[in-house]
């Protein structure tokens, strides 16, 4: 694969924090969307919902003694920020399937240039968990996935058409792997960044969808 | 009138509270339908299923959001007793659910996998009079195979039932003698949805009060749902 080797799990996260507007309500998915958290600032004004009611959580802070009723979607402690508020799961939904949240960060097994995604079973497992994934993706004004670019065999994840069981349809806004900052336009993927050593012609080898540079990111990077 | 009247004297009269976790769950019958709070190992009421273990009632549903984490006392103790026919959840696949996996590769379980804002609305519905709704969640997918879908504000929606129980058994943390009760953070979630979905409601409570300690403002559940209540041993809050 060209030897890319492309952000580490630090930039790549830096990369996601990047797509989030100030004074805005996000909800970050388990895995590597729960990276985010340890980067948002007390002044960076992004509010952290929780399925399971919290808005306004964040990272504990060294030495601070976690409550164990307080915790993220991983079942993490997590700690909450003045102004926090906590509902039952009819209006946790509400508020994600009810379009109030900003953006969702969600990981996945696999995207497609229609918007689709892949991210709560593998074909052929005979049993799998989808969690809060598809209120999620349908709620969220903004869907951003966060993944690896390639499987661990290699295998390309951002595709024409994902073969994996959907998790939502035509929903997905961005594409963040630890190569390349994307988005979704017309079925083409617009870079937004490119890691370092990351070009155009290496990224398209390993992508199905069609890439094409932004004017303003075509000047930036050629 | 006066029949609605007494009616209300005998809510206020009503004795809620029991002993024991195990006279609480005593009735619960073979082939019930189970509903269980609790998320992501917070707010799962351990005593309770401890009890039903005991009691040992066949064949039943249970719906919750998970069905193990791998926590001492938590919905896996259904599993390896081998309680349970069928599973409504969210996230059955957690490494700590391991009861559940046994069961399910015996090949003796049938599970309902619904999205997680699904199952809550499914309760919240049932326990508010509604058969159902219409939800783009899950449209396009494997779980939303098979369902009627309409087309509303230009959305492709699917329907979903009212999910009904016939106990819900959940975690407060105090409860006064009327049954208002209040939780700890995420120790909320889903439990008043199900207390709202179920006949019987059965609350266990690191706290029990007299009536009028809360402000009526500050009630997160009314006692109206609620049935029976039950003070965990201060020596188990740790459990």
């Amino acid at each position: 694969m060209s030897g890319m080797i492309g952000w580490d799990k630090q930039s790549h996260a830096r990369e996601v924090l990047a797509l989030l507007k100030p004074q805005s309500y996000v909800n970050l998915g388990i895995g590597m969307p729960g990276l985010i958290s340890s980067l948002i600032g007390d002044h960076d004004e992004i509010y952290l919902h929780c399925e399971n009611g919290i808005t306004g959580y964040r990272d504990l802070r060294e030495g601070e003694l976690p409550n164990t009723h307080i915790i993220d979607a991983a079942s993490k402690p997590v700690g909450l920020i003045p102004g926090a508020s906590v509902v039952a799961h009819d209006l946790s939904f509400a508020i994600a399937r009810g379009g109030r949240l900003d953006a969702t960060v969600l990981g996945a097994y696999q995207v497609d240039s229609e918007g689709n995604f892949a991210n709560w079973k593998t074909p052929g497992s005979p049993i799998a968990g989808v969690g809060g994934a598809m209120d999620l993706a349908v709620g969220a004004k903004e869907v951003i996935i966060m993944m690896k670019h390639l499987g661990k065999n290699g295998e390309r994840k951002i595709l024409h058409r994902c073969s994996f069981p959907l998790t939502a349809h035509q929903v997905v806004d961005y594409i963040v792997t630890e190569f390349a900052s994307m988005r979704l336009v017309d079925r083409k993927l617009e870079i937004l960044n490119l890691a370092p050593g990351v070009t155009r012609e290496s990224l398209q080898e390993i992508t199905e969808p069609e890439l094409i540079f932004a004017p303003a990111t075509a000047t930036q990077k050629i | 009138m006066s029949q609605n009247l007494s009616s209300a004297n005998s809510y206020l009269s009503q004795k809620k509270v029991v002993t024991s976790a195990q006279e609480a769950v005593s009735d619960i019958a073979s082939g019930s339908v189970l509903l269980v709070g609790g998320w992501g190992g917070i707010g799962v009421p351990t005593y309770l299923l401890e009890a039903i273990r005991e009691l040992a009632p066949k064949n039943l549903t249970i719906a919750s959001n998970n069905c193990g984490m791998g926590d001492p006392g938590d919905i896996g103790v259904l599993f390896a007793a081998q309680l349970v026919k069928k599973a409504i959840t969210t996230f059955p696949v957690h490494n700590g659910a391991q009861e559940f996996r046994q069961e399910y590769d015996r090949g003796e379980l049938e599970v309902e996998v619904t999205p997680q804002g699904t199952l809550a609305e499914r309760l919240r519905s049932a326990g508010s009079g509604l058969g159902g709704f219409y939800t783009p969640t899950g449209y396009g997918t494997e779980l939303g195979e098979g369902k009627e879908v309409r087309v509303i504000a230009g959305k492709n929606h699917i329907f979903e039932e009212a999910l009904y129980g016939d106990f819900a058994i959940i975690r407060a943390a105090q409860v006064d003698e009327l049954g208002n009760l209040r939780f700890n953070y995420a120790g909320r979630s889903f439990s008043p949805l199900m207390a709202m979905a179920a006949k019987v409601t059965i609350v266990e409570a690191e706290e029990i009060l007299p009536a009028g300690t809360f402000h009526p403002d500050d009630v997160h559940l009314p006692g109206i749902f609620v049935d029976r209540i039950f003070e965990i041993p201060k020596s188990g809050l740790e459990k």
